[in-house]
């Protein structure tokens, strides 16, 4: 009898144990590797509202400053290893990465997500044949922001369109550097996604562009050496010291303790310099769409952070219905439930420009949609390219070229070098490692 | 008149010492000070020292964010099972090598160290494919062995160093009073090289719990030490540097702390046979 009691709690024991196991088994975990941005930081506190949606679905997060980001997902993807279910990445890999098939379609997303309603530029940089492949979290161009305060003083007025040549003016109108001021900070900082995202964007403006049809540099070309040039010189009389090194973050400082007169870079920057709580010149910051010289092209990038989920992912499932819930129109209203339109994602839904709540609580709203809507990253540049990208070149190698562009050029504004030397070495590089590379293909 | 140059000059030899040590402790020091201010006061110009508002906001947010109890066991984990497995290698490894040397002994040291010479970044896929395969990837037994085989040449060298300097007759009496291999290195070698191996061990979990190359590229979220909490707050687009050194000075309190009440034991072990 004992041996039978002691059999049948074995089963029970036992059955209770696969029911228990059945039970877990059911939740699946999603490990998201994404960067420490504000908007990103917001997404992970907000994930109580999926969770409640989704009980079965355990969030794991990863969160990384961005280049480590780029070396860490690339790694995995590359070597299949199977760490993250969603990656966050910019529209720089997502068509290198869907080309070789690295990333899963997302054709999971629900019926009611609605992908017309995603910016058609920023749609056309993370699809492939008309697929999905990335969903964009937030966009961002680049524009001007400028103290109207200083501008005043100088006598000049900020067209909603500015010129280079008025920019130039303007910066130098600008500047007391006895007493600290500089009419215009840009970035400095070598780097494919520092100051070659700057030049890049702003040579596209001066009829510039990274490769001829045939993938030849064309850093020879007078476009380039106007570009440069004017650059260097305008950096020269109206910059702050040390520019060489000033990146995003360091330009931001400048300018929100009120050293810069303007400041061109990316949109999202924008409610950094109108938050009181950082931002010392707050209430005295206009915006501008960034400058051109009426070729037809303006010198403002385009960049996106997007979700998609690598090949190798055996949930894909459970993570596309968290990247569907990351970057649905609901999650726009979520963040606006419980900490304001404001602080809403830009950049990716075009309902969300027709918002009224939106356009009147964001007051850069229309000036970061005019200029995600002016950059067209499949025709970026004045004459023909042969490749996809506004501010880089989606080509793998672009990583390796666009940062030792970026160092020759550091070098010239550094004054290390002069700006032909530094155009002459860029030229010589990017051919040296675009025939190592088998371009044309 | 002579006393009074030696004073003089011992003051200034002291005032010397302390600026030296101030500018080296400046960094952490800044870090620590800036962890208290706001993003706003963090990046004012000029920088403010000491008159502040202080608060406590940069900490009461990392904490809500990341799980540091987490990151910091793992951390613990790593750093002190790296640093035991590796003496349990190293130790038999140097006494060989210091007691028994043979002519090639110099060169195995040398090609032990050469292993360091190489960059990690060179290495990485084949050991992230090495992972993946045996299923090492985010796991605390693959960070330990890693960590293990990356100190391992400067562990032994250490205790190399140290070894050479007992006296090998010592241990030949021991063996003479029929004392076994295990004897002579456990109740014999061990308690003589005592503040040589606690140099080693304090060393060599300070250079595993600052590892951030090979933590931040094998390890998610299981196994993620405090150097991927601290990676979690650095940005290129937003000025957090509060939070980041909020961050920072959670991450690097223990090993200060550690560091701090075994300085007796540390300096006493790096200096170990340098006078006699």
């Amino acid at each position: 009898m004992s041996r039978m009691t002691s059999r049948f709690a074995a089963c029970s024991a036992l059955a209770i144990m696969m029911g228990a196991g059945g039970a877990f088994a059911q939740t699946t975990t999603v490990t998201i590797a994404t960067v420490n941005n504000g908007d990103m930081i917001r997404m992970q506190k907000l994930a109580d509202d999926f969770a409640a949606k989704h009980p079965d679905i355990k969030l794991e997060w990863v969160t990384l400053e961005e280049n480590m980001l780029r070396q860490r997902v690339t790694t995995d993807i590359a070597a299949k290893g199977g760490q993250y279910d969603v990656m966050t990445i910019g529209t720089y890999e997502a068509p290198i990465w869907a080309e070789r098939g690295w990333l899963l379609a997302l054709d999971k997303l629900g019926e009611d997500y609605d992908a017309e309603d995603i910016l058609p530029s920023i749609r056309s940089s993370v699809s492939r044949d008309g697929v999905l492949y990335a969903a964009p979290f937030y966009g961002e161009s680049s524009m001007v922001m400028y103290r109207k305060d200083l501008m005043e003083k100088a006598g000049l007025t900020m067209p909603e369109a500015p010129t280079w040549e008025f920019v130039g003016q303007a910066a130098r109108a600008m500047t007391d550097k006895p007493n600290e001021i500089y009419g215009i900070c840009l970035r400095g900082k070598a780097g494919w996604g520092e100051n070659m995202a700057l030049l890049s964007a702003m040579a596209n403006s001066f009829g510039g562009r990274w490769f001829d049809m045939d993938w030849k540099p064309q850093f020879d070309a007078k476009p380039w050496k106007d570009t440069l040039t004017f650059y260097l010189d305008l950096m020269k009389d109206a910059g702050p010291p040390g520019a060489s090194s000033n990146g995003f973050n360091e330009n931001l400082a400048l300018f929100q303790t009120g050293k810069c007169g303007m400041w061109i870079d990316a949109t999202v920057a924008a409610s950094f310099v109108t938050n009181p709580a950082e931002s010392k010149v707050a209430d005295q910051v206009g915006f501008a769409l960034a400058p051109d010289n009426g070729l037809g092209k303006r010198g403002n990038w385009l960049w996106a952070w997007n979700l998609a989920v690598p090949a190798g992912s055996q949930k894909s499932e459970a993570a596309q219905k968290f990247i569907s819930w990351a970057t649905s129109k609901d999650y726009l209203n979520l963040v606006a439930e419980r900490d304001g339109w404001a602080n809403v994602p830009p950049g990716t839904r075009a309902s969300l420009y027709e918002n009224p709540a939106y356009l009147e609580a964001a007051p850069f709203a229309q000036m970061t949609l005019d200029s995600i809507n002016a950059a067209d990253p499949t025709n970026s540049a004045v004459e023909p390219t042969p490749y996809v990208g506004v501010q880089f070149v989606a080509i793998p190698e672009f990583q390796a070229i666009g940062t030792t562009v970026g160092q020759q050029f550091a070098a010239a504004l550094a004054g290390q070098t002069t700006a032909d030397q530094a155009l002459q070495n860029a030229q010589r590089a990017v051919e040296r490692e675009m025939r190592r590379a088998g371009y044309p293909k | 008149m002579a006393r009074a140059t030696t004073t003089r000059r011992k003051a200034l030899m002291t005032a010397l010492g302390w600026g030296v040590a101030f500018v080296i402790f400046f960094p952490i020091l800044w870090t620590f000070l800036t962890s208290f201010k706001t993003e706003a006061e963090a990046v004012t110009t000029p920088p403010k020292f000491l008159f502040f508002d202080w608060t406590l906001a940069n900490y009461h947010e990392v904490n809500s964010r990341s799980n540091y109890m987490r990151f910091a066991m793992n951390s613990v984990i790593i750093a002190f099972g790296s640093t035991l497995l590796g003496l349990l290698v190293a130790i038999p490894a140097a006494w060989a090598m210091a007691f028994s040397p043979t002519k090639r002994t110099k060169d195995l040291l040398m090609w032990m160290l050469s292993t360091k010479m190489m960059p990690a970044v060179g290495v990485l896929i084949p050991i992230y494919i090495l992972f993946r395969d045996f299923r090492l990837l985010d796991t605390h037994f693959g960070m330990v062995l890693v960590m293990t085989l990356i100190n391992l040449p400067i562990i032994v060298w250490m205790l190399y160093t140290y070894f050479k300097e007992i006296p090998a007759p010592i241990l030949e009496a021991a063996r003479m009073d029929g004392a076994t291999l295990r004897q002579e290195i456990v109740d014999v070698l061990a308690p003589m090289a005592v503040p040589g191996i606690a140099s080693t061990v304090l060393l060599n979990v300070i250079l595993a719990w600052n590892e951030a190359f090979w933590t931040l590229n094998l390890t998610t979220t299981k196994a993620a030490p405090l150097t991927a909490f601290i990676a979690s707050y650095s940005s290129p687009e937003g000025l957090f540097w509060a939070k980041l050194s909020a961050a920072s000075t959670m991450a690097i309190a223990p090993i200060v702390l550690l560091g701090w009440f075994s300085q007796k034991q540390l300096v006493r072990g790096l200096t170990f046979g340098a006078v006699k």
